[in-house]
């Protein structure tokens, strides 16, 4: 029943400053690639808080989000109530759309991944569900 | 001795949907050992045939990797946390 309820979840809901912050994680980590997690409720896709998080492999083409930094987001999402539903990265070159990389390493079905593009002045987010290696642009809902 | 578990989401189904399980074991490769035992939908998840941790997987005793502990050999003690995390990578490549 969760699971097709999870399945149903075709947003990602967040406000302005959360969608701020994720942006702001990226251009911080430039030349590298920039990433982080995002926690909230797994049935909504409402974020509740944006963890960035060091890019372990310290690349600007690839990215490891930090073991210990996601263990720190896990536990404090856990403790405030919340999951890890997903995770932001950016493409520092290129546009906002999973590489074969992303879809071949993405760990959840269940997640939401959100990918930046800081190819242009005007830095673009976009957030997909990836499962079975089928890659489904969903909306992002930017609230006040 | 009996240590607790947590799960990532990922992982949960096939341990009916919870969050974290409680197994016995005096190492890490015996807690993950109880645990595939415990919920069979883990097995091949966190091992690999010949027994090592699977690359994608992240195992941490409370705020330590154990791959810079002794690996599966590490001892746990009674109130140690083992938590499982996925390797989440990815990139423009």
């Amino acid at each position: 029943m969760s699971e097709l309820a999870r399945d149903d979840v075709a947003s990602l809901v967040l406000t302005q400053s959360q969608l701020d912050e994720v942006v702001a994680a990226c251009l911080r980590a430039v030349p590298d690639e920039g990433c982080g997690l995002v926690a909230g409720d797994p049935m909504t896709g409402v974020v509740r808080r944006v963890y960035p998080t060091r890019n372990a492999a310290g690349s600007s083409r690839v990215y490891t989000v930090d073991p210990l930094d996601h263990l720190r987001a896990e536990r404090d999402a856990e403790a405030s109530g919340s999951s890890v539903i997903g995770v932001f990265h950016s493409h520092t070159h290129t546009d906002p759309y999973p590489s074969p990389t992303d879809v071949d390493q993405a760990p959840d079905p269940t997640w939401h991944y959100v990918i930046v593009s800081l190819r242009l002045e005007a830095a673009s987010l976009r957030s997909y569900r990836i499962a079975g290696g089928v890659v489904t642009e969903e909306a992002v809902v930017v609230t006040d | 001795m009996s240590v607790e578990v947590k799960l990532p989401t990922m992982l949960r189904a096939a341990a009916d949907g919870a969050p974290s399980a409680t197994v016995d074991g005096s190492t890490v490769g015996e807690v993950l050992r109880s645990l595939e035992s415990a919920h069979p939908g883990l097995a091949g998840q966190l091992l690999t045939g010949d027994g090592s941790l699977h690359k994608f997987v992240n195992v941490y005793l409370n705020d330590d990797d154990v791959r810079y502990l002794d690996r599966l050999d590490t001892a746990v003690r009674a109130g140690d946390v083992v938590s499982i995390l996925p390797a989440v990578a990815g990139g423009s490549l």
